[in-house]
């Protein structure tokens, strides 16, 4: 065995028993299926968990669990799941792919079920289709600019502390826990998380209604629910992102909304 | 070994070093507005390359048609680079300039990158800073409002911004905005969760591509003028490697079966701060940062076998070897001589922490020095992502860490337009083998994807249009049938083998194979001992291997198969690379060729060129192909940091 490979062998072993959402695809009913005593060390990754039980279930013949994920460091947003009923885990502040089995009792029985949301179709067992986020940004999460002809970075000072709001913002992953977590399935914590960013930029500002009108368009007609201030968002948002860019997020939109309607009065005005 | 037929031209612009690039802007031809529309681009992989090149050609008025694998353009696997990205802006008034970035740069590269392409990557680097502040990136800034700089490995200068410890996380979400505007405009068409398995050739020129869409199963085949890798580094043969769970080397692998060179595949980096494994069941490795060795000291004790707690180890007892050996650059030292360095510290039996594979990357002088908030504002994220995987605290005990596979500094051969030997196949970011050399010095990846993706591409591959006459094909062509035809059939081999292990099995078994024998340091013995390996491997995997499931379905195991069968292929060209290439430079270090202390022997006489391999059919050895590298601006020296 390699030197780094071998690496230290956990002393403790500790078993878990699942209950994991098994659908073969978007048509299938689905149900959940029980794995008891699933052996595993409290230093693996509760998706290192799955893969050691997919391995097992594979050596059985059987198809493994289809679960996303890919950079396993917190930051590419994939993974989602739901453990106990809690989108990411139990964990605050964690993607359910930096979640350590130490985070469990040996014994424990955890019930994993993919994000539920109707904008989020599942596609197979825990994998769940998010495209839709990526709509809303396309409706005009951005800054217009095109690559060349910029001016120099330094041209326009940005004071520290909106810089690092809007950073606070930035930081967003897009895996879409605060949906899975909202009894009403609303987005407007993502949503707002982009409006925040760049507002709080004077490159971000320019479009700054505009953006606002047409992200939340295109969020309410990806079927997304509304507010009501639960705040359950905030509580699993692995970035911690604060549910004060939804209050953001509203300024903006109403803000445009009474634009809109004066540019609307302007074009009947003319002629 | 001789080269097999004529020396390689990378169409590099000769002549004075600065304004080598302006002068081959101003000598491309242009496409008119009103014909770029007609050219259509696939363009494969939404990372900072493949996104940045979509949206900035989309911009110009091509057609496009972007694909990956992720369900989202947004997690390409850039997303996870954290410290920073060099820029020639010298606001710090520190004596930058794009000379000594390009300077610096071939220099970390150990003399095996080319001037041309370094020097425009330095140029090109100060408008990739404009280009992300104007897109909205949340760059640091001083109180004063302006950016803020940090210092990264191999430098004399503070060069890199940064935006906390998620540099990637912002330039790839402000390229993928980009990419995302251009979508919602209907000028690319995106499809993700969408896999590329082939490249279709129509009369010597790169023409389209097979891919297989990852919900439905099915394998289709596009059609364009032009076809753009980006699909990054293969570092995954290693199997435990910082990359992503994804990142593969299939649609590079898959070029090169079809003509491409795949150039330097030895040259790997294997990153010094990494967390160390903790075990059999461990997926992937976690980075730290290279930023924190501005802070941090890295140590080991000075006797072997010490098995104090490092609180209970006093400061003369302590070696900080970097330090000591490495005084002018210190904890930063380049990535390949860290690294090889905390080997030496473990091998010599000063390793600490279980198995004693680890060394310590300590804070508290910086703690003492700064204070904890200011510590916590640099590196808070860091700091909690190692608690929350190792269950220990580094704002009181010090960080372990160990070098792990992180990046691939080889990868298909380009010339200087960027496109490979295949007319037609452009090849961008870490896929493409121009820019680091033999190493990749910290901070240097993000500058090269966007460099490429913004500011090389848009021009030459109006160039390749404007100069090439090409009939329009469409997926009705023979080529197309046969490719779509051929990779069915591969597709229901994978899964017709019906045997007992698992694809992960054979990744790990390959994986580790290379680690011990391709890893840090290599031999003749054992380069030949893995050469006779891994065919056999690669046979048991054709013979043995279980993928469940069906092809007509999203089956992640038949994904991983796909990607497992390509490593199986390609680890045998990385290690023939490493046999052939029998010298040490940058990270390729070859036991054999070292000073006593231990520093890497570059052979200049025989080894400045640029390997570039031609397949030659299965079960046959490639064919070497060689590119002179020419050192005229920056003279080749021994490599030093002492």
């Amino acid at each position: 065995m390699s030197a780094q490979q071998s690496g230290h062998q956990g002393h403790s072993t500790m078993k878990v028993t699942l209950h994991v959402w098994r659908q073969k695809d978007a048509r299938d009913p689905g149900r959940m299926v029980g794995y008891p005593n699933v052996e595993c060390s409290p230093d693996m990754s509760f998706l290192e968990m799955l893969d050691v039980l997919n391995e097992r279930l594979m050596e059985k013949g059987e198809e493994p669990i289809a679960f996303d994920s890919d950079c396993r460091e917190g930051i590419c947003g994939a993974c989602s799941l739901t453990v106990n009923g809690i989108p990411h885990g139990p964990r605050k502040g964690t993607t359910v792919c930096q979640l350590h089995m130490r985070s469990f009792e040996d014994g424990a029985e955890l019930f994993i079920e993919p994000w539920r949301a109707k904008a989020f179709p599942v596609l197979r067992d825990l994998v769940v289709d998010r495209s839709a986020f990526d709509r809303i940004i396309e409706a005009g999460g951005f800054v217009s600019v095109r690559a060349g002809g910029c001016p120099d970075g330094n041209a326009i000072p940005v004071p520290k502390e909106e810089a690092d709001q809007a950073m606070d913002a930035a930081a967003c992953i897009g895996c879409g826990a605060c949906v899975a977590a909202c009894p009403n399935a609303a987005a407007m914590l993502f949503v707002g998380a982009k409006i925040s960013h760049l507002r709080h930029l004077p490159q971000g500002q320019a479009e700054q209604k505009r953006r606002a009108q047409a992200m939340v368009d295109q969020m309410d007609s990806e079927g997304f629910g509304n507010c009501s201030n639960y705040l359950e968002c905030e509580a699993v948002c692995p970035k911690e992102i604060s549910v004060k860019v939804i209050a953001e997020m509203n300024r903006d939109y109403l803000s445009a909304s009474l634009t809109r309607e004066e540019q609307k009065n302007d074009g009947g005005g003319a002629g | 070994m001789s080269a097999d037929g004529p020396l390689l031209d990378g169409r590099c612009p000769t002549g004075p070093i600065e304004t080598r690039w302006e002068r081959c802007k101003a000598e491309l031809k242009l496409v008119n507005p009103a014909n770029k529309r007609k050219y259509k681009v696939l363009v494969v992989g939404t990372g900072l390359a493949g996104a940045s090149a979509a949206a900035t050609l989309a911009e110009l008025g091509y057609q496009v048609h972007a694909f990956c694998f992720q369900d989202s353009p947004r997690r390409a696997h850039s997303i996870a680079a954290q410290g920073g990205i060099n820029a020639a802006k010298n606001y710090q008034n520190d004596g930058d300039s794009v000379w000594r970035l390009f300077h610096d740069t071939i220099k970390g590269g150990d003399f095996r990158a080319r001037e041309s392409n370094v020097h425009r990557l330095a140029e090109c680097s100060r408008n990739i800073i404009d280009q992300c502040v104007a897109q909205g990136v949340p760059f640091a800034r001083e109180y004063g409002g302006l950016l803020d700089n940090r210092s990264f490995g191999g430098s004399q200068v503070s060069r890199t911004f940064y935006a906390r410890g998620q540099t990637g996380q912002q330039l790839l979400i402000g390229a993928y905005q980009a990419l995302a505007r251009q979508i919602g405009l209907r000028r690319v068409k995106m499809s993700p969760r969408t896999e590329m398995l082939d490249v279709v050739v129509v009369n010597g020129v790169a023409r389209g591509i097979v891919v297989r869409d990852l919900v439905s199963g099915k394998v289709e085949t596009h059609a364009g003028d032009a076809v753009v890798l980006a699909t990054g580094g293969y570092g995954n043969v290693f199997f435990l490697s910082t990359n992503a769970k994804g990142c593969n080397v299939t649609a590079t692998w898959r070029a090169h079966k079809k003509g491409a060179f795949f150039a330097n595949p030895c040259y790997t980096q294997i990153h010094p701060t990494c967390i160390p494994v903790s075990g059999d069941h461990q997926s992937k490795l976690t980075l730290m940062s290279e930023s924190l060795r501005n802070d941090g000291r890295i140590w080991v004790p000075k006797t072997k076998g010490d098995a104090r707690g490092p609180d209970q180890i006093p400061e003369d007892e302590r070696d900080y070897y970097l330090e000591r050996r490495y005084p002018s650059y210190g904890n930063l030292a380049p990535r390949d001589i860290a690294s090889r360095s905390a080997k030496y510290a473990c091998d010599e039996g000063r390793g600490v922490g279980p198995g004693g594979l680890g060394v310590y990357l300590d804070f508290s002088d910086a703690i003492k020095r700064l204070s904890e908030p200011v510590i916590r504002e640099r590196y808070g994220n860091l700091f909690e992502m190692y608690e929350r995987i190792t269950g220990e605290n580094p704002y009181r005990v010090p960080m372990r860490i160990y070098p792990a596979v992180h990046y691939t500094m080889g990868g298909l051969w380009v010339d200087y337009h960027l496109m490979s030997n295949l007319p037609g196949l452009f090849v961008l970011g870490e896929a493409n083998f121009s820019d680091h050399g033999a190493n990749r010095l910290g901070a240097s990846a993000l500058m090269q994807g966007l460099a490429d993706g913004y500011f090389v591409i848009p021009y030459t591959l109006g160039h390749f249009f404007a100069s090439t006459k090409q009939e329009k094909v469409t997926t009705d062509h023979p080529e197309f049938k046969k490719a779509l035809a051929d990779t069915n059939a591969y597709v229901a081999r994978l899964l017709a083998v019906n045997g007992k292990r698992t694809v992960d099995s054979f990744h790990k078994e390959l994986g580790k194979l290379l680690w011990d024998k391709v890893g840090m340091a290599r031999d003749r013995a054992g380069l030949q001992e893995t050469l006779k390996r891994i065919p056999e491997l690669r046979e048991e995997f054709w013979k043995n291997v279980f993928v469940p499931g069906s092809g007509e379905a999203l089956n992640q195991s038949l994904e991983k198969a796909g990607r497992v069968a390509d490593f199986l292929e390609f680890a045998e060209l990385l290690a023939a690379d490493a046999l052939e290439r029998e010298e040490s430079c940058g990270g390729h270090f070859r036991t054999e060729y070292q000073t006593a202390d231990g520093e890497a022997v570059r052979n200049d006489e025989k080894f400045c060129y640029v390997a570039a391999w031609e397949w030659k059919g299965d079960g046959k050895p490639a064919a070497l192909h060689q590119e002179a590298l020419n050192y005229e601006f920056v003279h080749l020296a021994t490599r030093s940091y002492k």
